[in-house]
C-alpha cells in the first residue's frame, strides 16, 4: 500500500493527469425518441420521449408492472426497443445495478468488483482499481472474503463498487435498495448521493418508493400505462432533510397523480386492506 | 477425550464385526470354505503382495478404470457443456443419447466381446459407456441451472462468451458436475468388476475368478475387500477435489 502511494507520488504529473481524465469522464446524456416496447402482443411502453441531461439524477417511479424497469433496461441496452430510438452511453461507460446484488458466489469480493474493470488492464492494475472502488464504498477490509459472509447491504455495496470501478458516465439503478431494511437503505441512499456528487455520472434510479426518489433525484418522472404521466423537477438543496415540507408537498403531488383519476378510492381501499 | 471418542465412533461397528468374524472363524463356527478368518485373508494378501501378483492386478484394473473414466467422462462432460449452452446441439444429440441411455450398459457385454474380444478395448469401452451418462446428465443439468441473473449480469458487464463460460457458467455448474463424477466413480468400479469377472486375463476381477477355480476363498474375499477400498479411495479423492474447488460454497466451508 505504502509502496504504491510512494510510486504514485514520484510520477505525480502522470498520476495527476490520470486522475483528472478519470474524473473528467463526467456524465453522459440520454435521449429517447418515440420509444415503444412490447413483449409479444403486450405493449409495455409507448411513445416515450425523454431527454436526460448529462449528470442529472433522474428517478423513475410508478406502480409495479408499469414498465419502469423495462424503460431502464432499454436505456442501458439490456432490452432492445420495439420502436423508436435510444441514444445513451454503452459498454463500460454505462453500468447497471440490479435489485439483487448478483455477485458471483465463487469469486472473492475483490474479484467480483474486478468483473466491472474494463478489459485491457493487467491483473494487478485491475485488482488495484477494484480495491480502490471497494474503499470508496467502505469495504476495503473485506476484499478477500466470499460474498456469502456479507450482509444484504454489504453485498449491494460490493455491487455498487463493481458498477463504479469503470467510472461509468451513466449509472442505471434498478431498485437496488428495494430489498434492504429501512436503516441500511438510508445509509445506501447517502452513499449513492455522495458518489454521484463526486463522480458526476448521469444516474437513472427506478424505485417504487416516492420518498426515496425525492431524497435523491434532481427530477422525478412517473410512468403510468406505459407513458410518462408526470415529470417534475426537484429543485431542493442537498443533502435533503427527510420530512421537510417541500418534500412532503412534492410527494403529495406525485401520490395524487398515482391515485387520482377515480382510481384513488379503490387503491386506498386496497392499501388499507 | 470427547473429541477422540467422536473420531473413533465410525470405526466401532466395522472393527466389532471383524473381531466377531475372527472369533467365530477361530472357534470353527464358520467353515473355511465359506468364509476364511480375517487373518487368513491378510495372509493371502501378504503372499500375493510378495509375489507381485497383487500389485500387477491392482495396477491394470486401476489403469482400465481411469482410462475409461477419462474417455467416457471427457465425452460426457463436453457434450453436457455443448448441449447446455446450445439449443441446436441439444436438439441434435440429446434425444439419441436419451435413447441409448435406456439400454443397461452391462447388457452390451456379449456384443462388446464379439466386437473387441476380451481385449483391453472391451473393458475400457464398457467403463466409458457406464460413466458417460452420469457425467453427461449432471453437467447438462448444472449448466442449465446456472443462475440466469448472473449470466445477464455477466453480459451487461461486457463479458465475452469465453469469459462468461469460465467465470460464470462453469463455476456455477461445478457442484452438479461433482455429483455426476462421484456417481460415475461408483459405476466405474462396478462395470470393471463385472467386465473383469466375465472376461479377462488380468486384473482384480480375473484374480478373484481365477481363485474361485482353485477354491481359494481367501483370495476371493481379498479381491472383494480391495475393490471396496479402491472405491472408497476414489470417492474420497473426489470429495477432496470438491472441497478444494467449492470452498466458496457455504455447504463446503471447512469447519
Amino acid at each position: 500500500m505504502t509502496d504504491h502511494a510512494l510510486s504514485g507520488f514520484a510520477f505525480s504529473p502522470s498520476a495527476a493527469s490520470a486522475v483528472r481524465t478519470v474524473h473528467a469522464r463526467g456524465g453522459a446524456p440520454v435521449a429517447l425518441r418515440g420509444l415503444a416496447k412490447s413483449f409479444g402482443a403486450k405493449p409495455v411502453l409507448s411513445g416515450i420521449d425523454l431527454e436526460i441531461p448529462a449528470g442529472q439524477f433522474l428517478a423513475v417511479v410508478g406502480r409495479s408492472g408499469c414498465g419502469k424497469s423495462t424503460l431502464l433496461r432499454t436505456i442501458v441496452g439490456l432490452e432492445s426497443p420495439s420502436a423508436g430510438v435510444v441514444a445513451a452511453a454503452r459498454g463500460d461507460e454505462a453500468r447497471i445495478m440490479f435489485q439483487e446484488p448478483r455477485l458471483l458466489p465463487w469469486a472473492r469480493i475483490v474479484d467480483n468488483v474486478r468483473v466491472g474493470v474494463p478489459g485491457g488492464k493487467t491483473k494487478a492494475d485491475a485488482r488495484e482499481a477494484a480495491r480502490a472502488a471497494l474503499a470508496e464504498v467502505g469495504l476495503a477490509d473485506r476484499a478477500g472474503e466470499w460474498p456469502s459472509v456479507l450482509s444484504g447491504g454489504q453485498k449491494q455495496r460490493v455491487a455498487l463498487a463493481r458498477a463504479l470501478v469503470s467510472r461509468p458516465r451513466l449509472l442505471a439503478l434498478d431498485e437496488p435498495l428495494g430489498a434492504l431494511d429501512a436503516l441500511t437503505r438510508i445509509e445506501m441512499q447517502a452513499l449513492l448521493e455522495r458518489v454521484w456528487r463526486e463522480q458526476g455520472f448521469t444516474a437513472v434510479l427506478v424505485t417504487h418508493d416516492v420518498s426515496e426518489a425525492l431524497a435523491l433525484a434532481d427530477r422525478v418522472i412517473l410512468i403510468e400505462n406505459g407513458a410518462i404521466a408526470l415529470d417534475i423537477a426537484v429543485d431542493l438543496p442537498r443533502p435533503r432533510r427527510r420530512g421537510s415540507p417541500e418534500i412532503a408537498r412534492l410527494e403529495g403531488a406525485i401520490l395524487d397523480q398515482l391515485f387520482g383519476n377515480g382510481a384513488s378510492e379503490d387503491a386506498l381501499k386496497e392499501s388499507v386492506a | 477425550m470427547r473429541l477422540e471418542l467422536k473420531s473413533v465412533l465410525p470405526f466401532l461397528i466395522p472393527a466389532g464385526l471383524i473381531v466377531l468374524w475372527q472369533v467365530l472363524a477361530s472357534a470353527g463356527e464358520i467353515s473355511q470354505s465359506v468364509l476364511p478368518a480375517p487373518t487368513q485373508v491378510v495372509a493371502a494378501g501378504w503372499r500375493l503382495a510378495l509375489s507381485g501378483e497383487l500389485w500387477a492386478n491392482i495396477w491394470i484394473s486401476t489403469w482400465r478404470a481411469l482410462t475409461g473414466l477419462a474417455i467416457g467422462g471427457g465425452i460426457g462432460f463436453a457434450l453436457g457443456l455443448a448441449n447446455g449452452a446450445s439449443k441446436l446441439s441439444e436438439r441434435l444429440t440429446d434425444p439419441s443419447l436419451q435413447m441409448i441411455r435406456t439400454i443397461p450398459h452391462l447388457a452390451m457385454i456379449p456384443l462388446v466381446i464379439l466386437w473387441f474380444g476380451i481385449d483391453e478395448t472391451a473393458k475400457i469401452f464398457l467403463v466409458a459407456l457406464g460413466v458417460f451418462f452420469p457425467i453427461y446428465l449432471n453437467t447438462l443439468h448444472g449448466v442449465r441451472t446456472v443462475d440466469d441473473q448472473l449470466v445477464e449480469m455477466g453480459r451487461a458487464y461486457g463479458m465475452s462468451p469465453a469469459t462468461l463460460f469460465a467465470k460464470v457458467v462453469l463455476p456455477g455448474a461445478l457442484p452438479s458436475i461433482f455429483v455426476g463424477l462421484r456417481y460415475a466413480l461408483g459405476i466405474m468400479w462396478l462395470t470393471l468388476i463385472v467386465a473383469e469377472t466375465i472376461s479377462a486375463s488380468s486384473g482384480l476381477g480375473y484374480m478373484a475368478m481365477n481363485a474361485r477355480e482353485f477354491m481359494l476363498v481367501d483370495v476371493v474375499v481379498l479381491a472383494i475387500l480391495i475393490y471396496a477400498a479402491l472405491g472408497k479411495l476414489a470417492d474420497s479423492g473426489a470429495k477432496l477435489l470438491e472441497r478444494a474447488t467449492l470452498s466458496w460454497h457455504p455447504a463446503y466451508v471447512s469447519r
